[in-house]
């Protein structure tokens, strides 16, 4: 029988991690599918049980969503509209049963170019805390997250908890999926966003990330730069190619790089609109 | 570890990280939660855990422990009656296969425990995650938004009135409390487990390495087979002459998936355990031939030795003169469409057991055809056939996938060499990979019409990829030709087709034999040709429709049973009321327009041109209960129950004396393959012949006359003739080995002719008409599709049970919705359940459906057949209701949003011109 760790205390999670090779498992809703046809050999470390890991807690700084909160945990919290975006995504994830088990912490991990969750944290300025037996250490999840399943967590780190700072906190959020068909589906494309107004109700702040279209979901600088000062019913006027000049879609049997750059666009303007909206 | 499961505790000793699902059916033997992907796609492995619906196959058993599961094993209630909604599903009919049904009901149990009077919307959104292929899920919506109601089951029909009423399944309740048995619920417990080796590459020459030394140093494997242990023939395929597929390749392969070995575990590995990708096995790849035009080139590879220009066979139509007609007609519309390789997507994937019992081989699998089955075994083992026994097991959806060889023959070679009782399923990817697919196809036509509006010549060209090896593709090319034309009265008809090897998966049987690609063609250029001469789109059809007394293609002249235009005739107000509503709708400006198609079709019922018998047997027991003998494999279709509802009126007995012996071919006679739309019309007459054969019996014991009227009970007969009464004692009679004492034999063979080289002849005895209209939104700038909602209208000559024709429309409307918006595969990159992408829930219409029964004087109580008619018309629908939205006539389908887009920006880019 192989090993399965299912340690009830972070402490003892780290100290595992820190000898020899574990493969994490929080939710398992990308775990198995990747083990359909052969089941290899590997220790399993099973985070569930731990239970400071689970949960969502407020407080003046912001927002903390533990990694190994689930999908409908977070449909079923009470979140500012800021998190609409947020709580959106996780609507769309997959289908009921997999929003009961997936996680958020297993979506940022996995690192997919098409993870919903990721655009809607990266609208809300999220930092990953990641713990290892040598100490806790905060990054922004755009540093984190740096490809194709790729990330910047150290082979003997967990992720802990994702915080989204009170500053991002403040005015409408939002999130458009594309995807073929309804439920069950991976995204072509999808974009999110946050707007902070100023005093005279223009554009003080815009977040908006876009996901599915580079190897790691990006946040639209050049686009967010463009739209400070703007009036939010007039913002989604604004868009040019150039502002997404830094994705860098591919082909596969979804979609042509040229229809994602096309409909990263146009969902961006939906987006902006659905802001202007709720603003 | 410790699990309560429906109430019972359980305490494991497994492995932490063994998937829930496979505790449950392996150590718990709990088989009614099923498996059809193993990845999170399909949901037919949904559980209640705490209360909450989740993926059995995606919770390590560790994260189990301590919980409480519902299985749907513990649904019902504790004297065995159903649940709520276990019965609300039942009086709808909202369980075809029923592979999924255990799924929707855990899903449905989640949603209705927090809403109990749930909307659409609710219910589409609780249960979004279990993927049905069968129902098309209007009947589940339907079901589940009416659990509260608690209706009763719908009354068991008075004897005499049974054909036509809307009986529950009489085989349902098994698909409803998790006890039907399909491939992979049932195995010995001593089975050796196979897996097959497979090539990675599409077109590769192979070299087998030391694999009795990998044998012997592999952990858990107890034999290796290869082709030099197949003991008859290493062939099969479906035509006596063409068996061109080895059961285990030799020296090379043809396609992505052939199998070249098979492998025989001691149990089924829980995992880490032998990884079947170190079995020693040396490929050198070569250029594959992808497509029909590099199958067609001069310089291609010859795929197969007997056919030069890897042309598999030919097929053709012709009548008048289409070239002449085309050149004098007021307007020549033509066009050039291409379809793509389509999965079965059945939710259950091919599996079953064998045993060698003495000098004979038994399997139980899943299969739509028992006795080809039986008869390819015998060919490859070098048996006689009636050594080899096929015991169907409950089949979780066919649709033309399981008419062919999968894992029959490993599990037959398997068992006979080694001696051993043998089991196996196919994963998800190898069912993808290995088994068949719908022919991708490339198609030029064009269309004339005169002035007036009136059809004048077709001239159609379809070419086929029948991928590696030949499978139905002499079907697919025969059965083209001949429907090309549409239900349309066309003087001048030139209609060719030729399927063409390739290195792509072995393009097999599936709903409606190439017919539906072919409409998308021909109903594309109706609707232009309406445009042209200035008529509405419906009108032009019905002003064209075959009508009865007329002469179709092939020169059959049709004379009963002809309902398009009644079907047409029906649509009409629905068709204005769409039409208005898409005009308002596009009113409004902004990115998303409304439009609306119709697709008409036609379907020869039976083989083309071949004989196509069926037999079915009805036995009389001592005890006054009815056998029905019934070799007509249910796939979820409801040949079980229609077949008796057929059986107890032409009889004149209750449905519920009738009990059934279903499938086995060594007790069913032959009721050849569920295919073709067949068996209601064809094996539904063998069984009404069986029943009239059994009650002229009767009658003539008691020299009744015809309209007497028999009442069975326990022993006995009564023959009533007015005030006149004979009993028939039916233990004075002598049983036969079956235990009856009277036994009614029925067969029918359509009548058909043989085609000439011109394709004329007559080539079904009957066929089936529809029209289906569709309104869609499109958004243009996102290149989208919602089919909103459709009206199907299907002359079906008698509705047998109005439930599943129904049933049998919605489904295939549902796989039409796919063939036209989303499905295709491609060999290695779309696989898995995933990224092969068929509709769910939210991607279906509102369907309403009309039922037009234009006798057919050759069919049962005036029934033909429903189950591929309803896919046909659906596609070329959606592509109509498209182009009257964006103007695009969409030259390929899937119409996948990127390619939609692309088109509606060129063609914009034209009009800007
Ligand atoms: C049918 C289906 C549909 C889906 N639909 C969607 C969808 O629509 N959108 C979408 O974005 N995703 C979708 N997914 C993917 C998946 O559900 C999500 O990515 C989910 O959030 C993963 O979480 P998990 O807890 O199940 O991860 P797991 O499978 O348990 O783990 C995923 C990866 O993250 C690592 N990991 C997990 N937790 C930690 C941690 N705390 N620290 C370090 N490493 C960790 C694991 O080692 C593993 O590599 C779908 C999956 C399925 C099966
Ligand atoms: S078997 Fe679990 S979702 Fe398909
Ligand atoms: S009834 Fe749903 S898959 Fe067959």
């Amino acid at each position: 029988m192989a090993a399965y760790l299912q340690p009830r205390a972070l402490q003892d999670a780290l100290s595992a991690m820190s000898e020899g090779h574990w493969t994490v498992l929080a939710g398992g809703t990308d775990h198995f599918p990747a083990r359909v046809t052969h089941i290899p050999d590997e220790a399993i470390l099973d985070v569930t049980a731990i239970p400071e890991l689970r949960g969502i807690s407020k407080s003046n700084d912001g927002i903390r969503i533990g990694a190994t909160t689930t999908w409908t945990d977070l449909v079923e919290a009470v979140l500012p509209a800021a998190c609409r975006g947020l709580t959106a995504a996780a609507r769309e994830i997959g289908g009921v049963q997999i929003q009961n088990r997936g996680t958020i912490g297993g979506n940022i991990c996995n690192a997919s170019p098409a993870a919903d969750g990721i655009p809607a944290l990266l609208s809300l300025d999220a930092q990953v805390e990641l713990a290892s037996v040598s100490g806790h250490r905060t990054l922004p999840l755009s540093d984190f997250v740096i490809g194709n399943r790729k990330t910047m967590a150290k082979p003997d780190e967990l992720l802990v908890a994702i915080h989204l700072p009170a500053a991002a906190l403040t005015g409408p959020g939002a999130f458009l999926k594309l995807g073929a068909r309804k439920y069950l589906v991976i995204s072509i494309v999808m974009v999110a966003g946050t707007l902070d107004l100023a005093e005279d109700g223009t554009i003080a702040k815009a977040r908006i990330a876009v996901g599915a279209c580079s190897a790691a979901a990006l946040r639209m600088t050049a686009l967010e730069t463009a739209l400070v000062g703007l009036r939010p019913a007039d913002a989604s006027e604004h868009l040019n190619a150039g502002h997404f000049a830094g994705l860098s879609p591919i082909e596969d049997p979804r979609g042509d790089a040229a229809y994602r750059s096309d409909a990263a666009m146009t969902l961006t303007r939906r987006c902006l609109a659905h802001l202007a909206e709720a603003a | 570890m410790r699990i309560i499961v429906n109430g019972t505790d359980h305490t494991l000793s497994c492995d932490g990280g063994r998937r829930l699902s496979r505790v449950l059916r392996e150590d718990l033997g709990l088989t009614g939660t099923k498996v059809g992907c193993d990845a999170g796609d399909c949901g037919a492995c949904t559980v209640l855990m705490d209360g909450r619906q989740v993926c059995a196959c995606l919770v390590p058993a560790a994260q189990a422990d301590g919980s409480v599961i519902t299985t749907v094993e513990g649904l019902a209630e504790e004297d065995g009656r159903l649940s709520a909604v276990q019965r609300a599903f039942h009086r709808h009919g909202a369980a075809q296969c029923g592979i999924c049904t255990p799924g929707m009901l855990m899903a449905a149990q989640d949603l209705l425990a927090r809403e109990l009077h749930p909307s659409v919307r609710q219910v589409q959104d609780a249960l979004g995650g279990v993927l049905c292929r069968c129902t098309g899920y209007q009947k589940i919506v339907e079901a589940v938004m009416d659990v509260s109601s608690n209706a009763p089951d719908p009354a068991m029909p008075e004897s005499g009135a049974a054909v036509g009423a809307r009986v529950a399944r009489l085989d349902g309740v098994g698909k409803l409390d998790g006890r039907e048995l399909y491939g992979d619920d049932q195995r010995p417990a001593d089975a050796l487990w196979l897996r097959i080796i497979r090539s990675p590459h599409a077109f590769a020459h192979f070299e087998l390495g030391d694999v009795d030394a990998w044998a012997a140093t592999s952990s858990g494997v107890a034999a290796v087979l290869t082709a030099s242990d197949i003991p008859g023939a290493n062939s099969f395929g479906i035509y006596p002459t063409l068996k061109d597929q080895p059961v285990l390749a030799e020296s090379f392969v043809r396609y992505r998936g052939e199998a070249v070995a098979i492998v025989a575990f001691e149990t089924r590995p829980a995992g880490e355990e032998t990884d079947i990708a170190s079995f020693p096995v040396t490929w050198t790849p070569h250029d594959a031939v992808v497509g029909t035009e590099a199958g067609l080139r001069a310089d291609a590879p010859r795929l197969h030795d007997d056919s030069p220009g890897n042309v598999l066979i030919r097929g053709r139509v012709a009548s008048g003169d289409a070239d002449a007609a085309l050149a004098s007609a007021a307007h020549v519309i033509s066009g050039e469409f291409r379809t793509g390789f389509v999965e079965h997507a059945y939710i259950e994937p091919e599996s079953g057991w064998a045993r060698k019992i003495g000098d004979r081989v038994e399997l139980r699998v899943s299969t739509q055809t028992p006795y080809m089955d039986r008869d390819e075994v015998a060919h490859v083992l070098g048996l006689e056939q009636t050594r080899v026994r096929v015991i169907p097991s409950a089949v979780g959806g066919g649709f033309g996938g399981k008419l062919d060889q999968s894992v029959q023959l490993p599990l037959a070679v398997a068992a006979w060499v080694l001696n051993r009782p043998v089991a196996m399923l196919y994963h998800r990817p190898e069912s993808m990979a290995a088994t068949t697919k719908r022919h991708p196809s490339h198609i030029t036509a064009k269309l004339g019409v005169d002035a007036a509006g009136t059809l004048q010549a077709l001239s159609f060209h379809g070419v086929f990829d029948t991928g590696a090896y030949a499978s139905w593709g002499p079907t697919v090319a025969g059965r083209v030709p001949v429907h090309a034309p549409g239900p349309y009265r066309l003087p001048h008809v030139t209609a060719t087709s030729a399927a063409v090897y390739t290195n792509g998966p072995p393009s097999g049987a599936f709903r409606g034999f190439g017919v539906p690609q072919a409409a998308i063609a021909t109903e594309m250029l109706m609707d232009q040709a309406a445009d042209c001469v200035g008529l509405d789109r419906l009108e032009f059809r019905l002003r064209n429709a075959l009508r009865a007394g007329d002469r179709t293609a092939t020169g059959q002249v049709i004379d009963a049973s002809v309902g398009l235009a009644a079907c047409l005739e029906q649509l009409k107000p629905h068709w204005a009321r769409y039409l208005d509503e898409a005009a308002t709708a596009n009113r409004a400006s902004g990115p998303v327009r409304t439009g609306v198609g119709i697709g008409c079709m036609w379907y020869g019922c039976g083989n083309t041109a071949l004989a196509n018998p069926s037999i079915m047997r009805l036995g009389l027991r001592a005890d006054g209960r009815l056998t029905l003998y019934n070799g007509a494999v249910d796939i979820g279709q409801g040949t079980y129950t229609i077949m008796a509802q057929i059986v107890a009126d032409a009889l004149g007995a209750p449905l519920d004396r009738i009990t059934q012996v279903f499938g086995d071919t060594d007790r069913t006679a032959d009721a050849g393959k569920t295919s073709a739309s067949r068996q209601t019309f064809v094996s539904g007459k063998a069984s009404e012949l069986a029943a009239r054969d059994l009650r002229a019996q009767l009658l003539r014991h008691t020299n009744a006359g015809e309209d007497a009227e028999l009442v069975f009970d326990d022993g006995i007969v009564m023959v009533i003739e007015g005030d006149r009464r004979r009993a028939i004692e039916l233990s004075t009679l002598i049983a036969n080995d079956d235990g009856d004492v009277l036994t009614g034999e029925g067969s029918f063979d359509p009548p058909t002719e043989p085609l000439d080289a011109n394709g004329q002849g007559i080539p079904y005895a009957t066929y089936a008409f529809a029209a289906q209209i569709a309104l869609v939104r499109v958004d243009t700038e996102l290149g989208t599709v919602k089919v909103e909602k459709m009206v199907a209208a299907h002359d079906v000559g008698r509705a047998v049970n109005p439930t599943l024709v129904e049933g049998q429309i919605h489904g295939g409307i549902a796989q039409g919705l796919g063939l036209a918006l989303m499905e295709e595969y491609l060999p290695g990159r779309t696989e898995n359940l995933h990224d092969y992408l068929i509709p769910t829930f939210g991607d279906m219409p509102q369907i309403e459906c009309l039922l037009i029964e234009d006798p057919e004087p050759l069919g049962p109580y005036g029934a033909k057949g429903i189950g591929e008619p309803a896919l046909v018309p659906t596609a070329p629908a959606i592509l109509g209701a498209i182009r009257h939205a964006t103007g695009v006539v969409c030259p390929q389908v899937p119409v996948l949003p990127h390619r939609l887009r692309a088109w509606i920006k060129s063609q914009n880019a034209e009009a800007a011109e």
